[in-house]
């Protein structure tokens, strides 16, 4: 057998850093800042309710919008409840409904990229145009739509939220689904017999993900903004439930007599949350485009 | 210049282009990476020289630096000298004035030319910038100059965009364009790689007739030992980032000076019959940075090799008219024909 | 396996092709082109771009259908794609294919042992420790040694790739064995490896290779027929050593005088006409 290698079997290149730590060393000092926020935001999501000095629900007019003062570290709200504790409180359905969104419209928006690519010609044009339909609704006024339909509250919000963000996914994902549908490697698959479904399921996919991820991290973002707005309008979270879109909203009237903090608190809140959310998403975007140049 | 140097260019003139122990290094995942190792060649004017290595040898790296077009954050050692004067010292209008005079041509034509842009307008564009030629002159040497390259119905050519072009007809437009300005010396870096066998041969033709009708040096970049013997006169073969041998390019074959080029002879299949089975080299081709430092770097792969080989780097050594880095050169000088199984 | 058996008695040819057309839109890039291949030969389909080589291969494995004509492989017709998964799966067990480029033949997430895995999971139900010896088997037939198969394809090099590629082909063990020009991207001295171990890997498995190329010393030799395609049209056939010593049509005139070999000078024709060129890749 002459088929020999051996001499020289050091790589043609080192092995990148791989693995979660690495890409997140490789987004820099903002994409590690940003990570810091998320994961104590997730962690006050969890256990929110159980960090909380203070009871959250229970009013005591007599305390209403006295502020920062003993214990108190951001005072009190118009119902006279501990602003921390409904800020920590709150954390937990202000995370969840943008991440049911998420989940939502990355998962259906993936499936529609991925077939809509895998069988191209009718299904795509198809697809591509149902998309485009879609694209004309902004997400709110499906939301005020749900609403209408559903009544107030997180669920049906989150689901015309979902719907919405779908076809906006499925399009930035059908492109990346194509390259690699053409990829040789795929052919070599289908010639030896594999199913579609187990090629676009163990192979495209996958090989999408640091795109899907990417995509995810900045959609949180807006899913956050989008659903705090729709809270603050009153057809998403009801009060007295807490929630930082509701609490901008209810304390809303404090801040023209002088009181801004409670408002001022969530909102600063959501912006934190949302900025690190998207500068942590463009890092990973710019990175995931890299990779394919 | 050594002696040995200016044995391998018998120069009743100075080279018009001169390569000097030019070490390039670039960034490689943080850390600066040899490219480039110690290179040193030599151009005469009119003199078509041969570039060729397989990947790792560094031959796309000299040509770039020859033309400047390092990436960011290459560190540059050695001189580089065209015309008498130092290349990495010009800036400005006698940088420009030298991207006149060195032209070079590209493996893929479509990635260098702007495609929004027609093809007269490119073509014309340094004439009328650089050497302030009137737009209506500049056309018709450009018109002049694709009738050379054997593209009919020039003008017509000159309206239409670089997407209407096949490859082969755009690499002829880019060696009528390279050729416009009037050059000294032409770099061609694999300029029929892309390219279809039989377009390849049409296209090496132009670029042999027009070379010397055009009395200009030419620097010839290729992985093909045979192609670049069809046209140039003398052969640089390149490995892991170093020069390995200067050489004639008929004797190639006949009378190699290193075993590398005699392996590389020796590895590619004959049209003409058919071997049982080929002379492979072990191994696969280095990068200047992967070869370990203090030897040979072809050394682990040839089938000379020696202890001797492992213990230092060869120099250059001047052996009948060429050059080789083999410290058994002369030894070996005649037992190293490239032969068949 | 046995051999199918035709009709006059003898063995039948492991792929015959008959009248096999392919049409896009109103170019027809495959006119009327028949072969076959008789069990133990390889074919070599010479042309440049454009001639149709690649669009017949792409059309025996069934990744582009036929416009007209017959494929058949191993005694089945494969002119229209398969029905079932099972359809499938069969015909991927009879001709696999190596594609040209090593950097996109490979998933660049799987390993080459992972890779291997899940076309033998795909085509036997074998157990796991079964599986494990045939990988090991595909391997050292490759000369991919353990550090190499574990690797991920950014930690190979392209000629290691290939052989990456070739073991994946070769899992499924079929009769035919595609090479789209796969080893045209490949070094020279690289290269002269791969082509000793298709050699090799012909002698051992009995595999009879169809060979895409352009490249005709690569050509004489790995092959012993081959066709000459142009522009769509199967121009000239014969045993390759013979259409190489003694070409009889222009076309393949004019492409063997093309080929740098030592010696060789380029020499020039009239002005071009506007569509007669090409490109590679």
């Amino acid at each position: 057998m002459s088929a020999v290698i051996g001499v020289s079997t050091r790589p043609a290149r080192p092995p990148a850093r791989s693995g979660a730590l690495g890409l997140l060393r490789s987004t820099g000092a903002a994409g590690i800042a940003s990570a810091v926020v998320i994961a104590v935001a997730t962690v006050l999501a969890a256990f929110g309710p159980l960090l909380a000095p203070y009871n959250p629900d229970l009013p005591s007019l007599g305390l209403a919008w006295i502020g920062p003062s003993g214990g108190h570290l951001l005072g009190y709200d118009f119902e006279g409840r501990d602003v921390l504790s409904r800020l920590l409180a709150g954390a937990q359905s202000s995370m969840v409904g943008p991440l049911a969104v998420v989940i939502g419209a990355m998962v259906l928006g993936t499936l529609i990229a991925v077939v809509a690519a895998w069988r191209q010609g009718l299904t795509d044009t198809v697809a591509s145009s149902g998309l485009d339909i879609l694209f004309a609704f902004p997400g709110i006024l499906l939301a005020v739509l749900a609403a209408a339909v559903f009544g107030a509250g997180l669920t049906a919000a989150a689901t015309a939220l979902a719907i919405a963000y779908m076809p906006y996914v499925a399009r930035v994902l059908r492109g990346a689904a194509l390259r690699e549908r053409g990829q040789p490697y795929v052919a070599a698959l289908e010639v030896q017999g594999a199913s579609g479904t187990s090629i676009c399921l163990r192979h495209i996919v996958p090989n999408m993900l640091p795109l899907i991820v990417a995509q995810a991290t900045i959609l949180f973002g807006w899913a956050m903004v989008d659903l705090a707005a729709i809270s603050f309008l009153g057809l998403g979270v009801q009060p007295p439930a807490p929630n930082w879109g509701v609490m901008i909203s209810e304390n809303q009237p404090g801040i023209l007599q002088g009181y801004p903090m409670p408002s001022l608190a969530a909102g600063l809140c959501i912006v934190g949350v949302v900025i690190a959310f998207n500068v942590l998403g463009e890092r990973l975007f710019e990175r995931a485009q890299a990779a394919h140049r | 210049m050594t002696g040995a140097e200016s044995a391998a260019a018998p120069a009743r003139q100075e080279p018009l282009l001169s390569v000097d122990g030019l070490t390039v290094l670039l960034p490689v995942e943080g850390q600066q990476r040899a490219v480039l190792r110690d290179v040193s060649l030599q151009i005469r004017a009119g003199e078509a020289v041969g570039l060729v290595g397989e990947s790792g040898s560094g031959k796309s790296m000299t040509a770039r630096a020859i033309d400047r077009l390092l990436p960011r954050g290459a560190e540059v050692q050695g001189q580089i000298y065209f015309d008498g004067a130092d290349v990495s010292a010009l800036s400005g209008s006698q940088l420009r004035g030298y991207r006149n005079k060195v032209a070079m041509i590209f493996q893929d034509p479509r990635a260098h030319v702007n495609p929004v842009r027609r093809i007269g307008d490119f073509m014309t564009e340094a004439l009328r910038t650089n050497l302030g030629v009137p737009t209506a002159d500049a056309r018709r040497r450009a018109v002049d100059m694709l009738t050379q390259v054997g593209i009919e119905d020039p003008e017509r050519r000159l309206r239409q965009y670089p997407h209407e072009l096949s490859g082969g007809m755009l690499q002829r437009v880019m060696i009528a364009a390279a050729l416009l300005t009037e050059p000294a010396l032409l770099l061609a870096d694999e300029p029929t790689t892309a390219l279809d066998v039989t377009t390849q041969a049409e296209v090496m033709a132009i670029l042999d007739e027009l070379r010397r009708s055009y009395g200009l040096a030419m620097l010839f970049i290729t992985h093909d030992l045979d192609l670049a013997a069809a046209i140039c006169d003398r052969t640089v073969v390149m490995y892991a980032g170093q020069v390995v041998e200067i050489r004639r390019s008929e004797l190639l074959h006949s009378d190699p000076l290193h075993p590398y080029t005699a392996a590389l002879a020796a590895a590619r299949p004959e049209i003409a019959q058919k071997a049982s089975r080929l002379r492979a080299i072990p191994g696969r081709p280095l990068s200047a940075f992967e070869a370990p430092a203090g030897e040979c770097a072809f050394a682990p792969r040839c089938a000379y090799a020696q202890p001797t080989c492992l213990t230092a780097v060869p120099e250059l050594t001047e052996l009948d008219d060429g050059l080789s880095r083999c410290s058994r050169a002369a030894e070996l000088r005649g037992h190293l024909e490239a032969v068949h199984v | 396996m046995s051999e199918p058996e035709a009709e006059d008695g003898g063995i039948a040819p492991v792929l015959e092709v008959a009248r096999l057309r392919k049409e896009f839109g109103s170019l027809v890039a495959v006119d009327d082109v028949s072969f076959a291949i008789p069990s133990g030969r390889s074919l070599a389909i010479v042309g440049e771009s454009g001639s149709g080589k690649t669009t017949i291969a792409r059309m025996i494995v069934g990744l582009e259908r036929p416009t007209g004509g017959t494929i058949t492989a191993c005694g089945g017709d494969r002119s229209r794609p398969a029905r079932s998964a099972r359809d499938r799966r069969r015909r991927g067990s009879e001709i696999q294919i190596v594609f040209q480029d090593p950097y996109t033949s490979l998933d660049p997430r799987q390993t080459a042992e992972r890779a291997i895995d899940e076309i033998l999971r795909l085509h036997h139900g074998w157990p796991a420790d079964q599986r494990r010896a045939r990988i090991e088997e595909l391997t050292e037939l490759v000369g991919l040694d353990s550090r190499q198969a574990r690797a991920l394809p950014k930690g190979l090099s392209g000629g290691q790739r290939q052989r990456v590629a070739i073991a994946r082909a070769l899992a499924a063990q079929p009769r035919v064995l595609i090479l789209d020009e796969s080893v045209a991207a490949l070094d020279v001295s690289i290269q002269a490896q791969v082509l000793n171990l298709l050699a090799d890997i012909r002698d051992e498995t009995a595999v009879s290779y169809v060979l895409i190329s352009h490249d005709l010393a690569v050509v004489r030799q790995l092959t012993d027929d081959a066709i000459v395609m142009h522009r769509g049209q199967l121009v000239e056939r014969g045993l390759t050593a013979q259409i190489l010593d003694d070409p009889q049509h222009p076309y393949t005139r004019r492409l063997r005088a093309s080929v740098p070999r030592p010696g060789w000078k380029p020499s020039r024709r009239q002005l071009v006409p506007a569509h007669s060129e090409g490109e590679v890749a």
